[in-house]
């Protein structure tokens, strides 16, 4: 099995008095795509924002290829590698879809890698090649979705977090995002996804973490977890 | 700025338009200053206009250092050599940058997560305690500001325009825009773009926030230092107090243009320089500030995001 590059020590998080995560432990190997399944409000987006550093962790340890990121800053984990698309895409609506492209590489000096990327990001996404001098703002739900993959593959990450990417989309479109985020994965990206569409998270995902009220309640490999008579219940609507 | 002599209905007005327009450029080069601030915190940063004040001052203190106050024992007798003058104006803009980061540092950044009034409140404590700061440090008498420029005056037609106001006027059309050059085109200037849409995702993009907030800070208060010193040399006498009424102004004007807009901010200026100018010869003095004021919040009425403001964009 390949070495960890994401590892979550019982970590505990806090809005003001609302404990918003309960001691999470989670481990994502190079290479994997892990998914964080669960409810509204059970605390997915806080455990991501907390592994790029937007929340920091009352207790508990957060390590990234093997190194304590407790107190990094998030522009720094995005030098090094760790990158995160946010739930709600964060497009800059003011911004052409090239601009915000190229926001995405800020933390690179290399231009003829950027301008590679670049290319390499229209071929994934013809559909923002057609786009690039329209602004942001102006694109459809699904086009957004792809701008925010595309963007955060700019930042060459190493360790990508997906927040959500199917929210809000027809299933055509979450089709497409999920089968780009397996390419992805292919090219030797390691995810971890983050998704309420428990099953297509599921059926694209190596293993997962069911989180329930800030507590990891079930982990396993995902197509264990598509049989599993809990997870049928409470996220399939089976059973 | 310049009496005007002629009786020519036409002549006057051109002549207080011509006033105006130097009165307005340092109303815009404070206004983007505010308007900077604001795009990247929401934030209205009342100290600006103090820094403003602390640019002549910094400006002042090396002319008499170097010996060249006019009405001081000693003093040299010729007016400041222009190579010195540019040095005293880049010492100037360099502190005036280093106070304006570390009254960010200071006031502003412990209470980023705030909410909106706190930093606000701060703002104006900052602003009052360099103010009378400034006075019990510099004292309250004004100061007659050195000679840095011999006053000429050119005439254009029956228009007189001194060679002040022009230097005030190319200097700030300049430095607007270098300024509009390097929010576009520079990584520095993408990232400030960035924070101002939205700060969260900018820190996503590995964008570090806090220095690009320190250095919107530096900028903005480098151009006061610019303004302080250009109207230092206008209206020769300087004191701790001098930022009070042009930093209104410029807050106006930033908002009449649109707050977070640069070229709102230079419209605003422009716009609000020539109307009190016109106003202010045209019918009585003691009116163009009453007039600008209105002409704000007939602008605000009739356009709430300003002349050249984007209507609020949602935060998707």
């Amino acid at each position: 099995m390949s070495d960890p590059i994401l590892e979550l020590a019982d970590v505990n998080v806090y809005y003001g008095a609302i404990h918003a995560l309960k001691g999470v432990s989670l481990t994502v190997r190079q290479g994997e795509v892990v998914t964080l399944i669960g409810a509204n409000g059970a605390g997915k987006t806080t455990t991501l924002a907390t592994v790029c550093g937007l929340m920091r962790p009352r207790s508990g340890t957060v390590h990234y290829g093997g190194e304590d990121i407790g107190r990094v800053a998030t522009h720094q984990l995005v030098a090094r590698g760790l990158v995160m698309a946010p739930e709600g895409r964060g497009i800059f609506p003011a911004l052409t879809v090239e601009e915000n492209l190229r926001l995405g590489a800020y933390a690179r000096r290399d231009k003829a890698g950027i301008e590679k990327d670049l290319q390499h990001g229209f071929e994934i996404f013809p559909r923002l090649a057609e786009r690039r001098r329209q602004r942001g703002g102006t694109l459809s739900g699904g086009e957004q979705q792809m701008l925010a993959i595309a963007r955060a593959l700019m930042s060459q990450p190493k360790l990508l977090l997906l927040d959500e990417p199917s929210l809000g989309l027809a299933p055509l479109i979450v089709q497409t995002i999920f089968e780009t985020i397996d390419n992805v994965n292919k090219e030797g990206v390691t995810i971890l996804l983050v998704e309420q569409n428990a099953r297509i998270a599921l059926k694209h995902s190596h293993r997962a973490y069911v989180i329930e009220s800030g507590e990891i309640s079930i982990e396993g490999e995902s197509a264990a977890l598509l049989d599993d008579p809990r997870v049928k219940a409470a996220y399939l609507g089976e059973g | 700025m310049v009496p005007v002599a002629s009786v020519d209905f036409t002549s006057q007005l051109l002549q207080y338009f011509a006033n105006g327009v130097a009165k307005g450029s340092t109303y815009a080069l404070m206004a983007v200053g505010y308007t900077l601030v604001y795009g990247v915190l929401q934030l209205i940063n009342f100290a600006h206009a103090e820094v403003y004040m602390l640019g002549s001052h910094f400006a002042y203190y090396q002319a008499k250092w170097g010996g060249y106050l006019p009405d001081e024992p000693g003093a040299k007798p010729e007016s400041v050599p222009i190579l010195l003058v540019g040095t005293f104006i880049a010492v100037a803009m360099l502190a005036c940058a280093a106070v304006g980061m570390l009254i960010e540092r200071v006031a502003y950044r412990p209470l980023r997560n705030a909410g909106r009034l706190a930093p606000l409140i701060t703002a104006i404590g900052v602003s009052l305690f360099l103010q009378y700061g400034g006075q019990v440090v510099f004292g309250t008498e004004p100061k007659l500001f050195p000679t840095f420029v011999e006053t000429e005056v050119f005439e254009i037609g029956s228009v007189k325009i001194p060679n002040t106001n022009l230097l005030i006027v190319v200097t700030t059309f300049v430095l607007m825009l270098g300024l509009t050059l390097f929010v576009s085109k520079t990584r520095p200037g993408a990232a400030m773009r960035a924070c101002s849409h939205d700060m969260r995702t900018a820190k996503l993009m590995g964008i570090n926030v806090n220095a690009t907030i320190s250095l919107t800070f530096a900028i903005g208060s480098a151009l006061a230092a610019v303004a302080g010193v250009l109207v230092a040399m206008d209206q020769p006498a300087i004191t701790p107090l001098m930022g009070v009424r042009i930093g209104l102004k410029a807050f106006v004007a930033a908002v009449v243009g649109g707050i977070g807009s640069i070229p709102g901010a230079a419209l605003g200026g422009l716009v609000l320089g020539v109307s009190e100018s016109v106003v202010g010869g045209l019918w009585d003095t003691n009116y163009a500030e009453a007039v600008a004021f209105v002409f704000l919040i007939v602008v605000l009425l009739l356009k709430p995001s300003g002349l050249l403001g984007k209507a609020t964009r949602e935060k998707v």
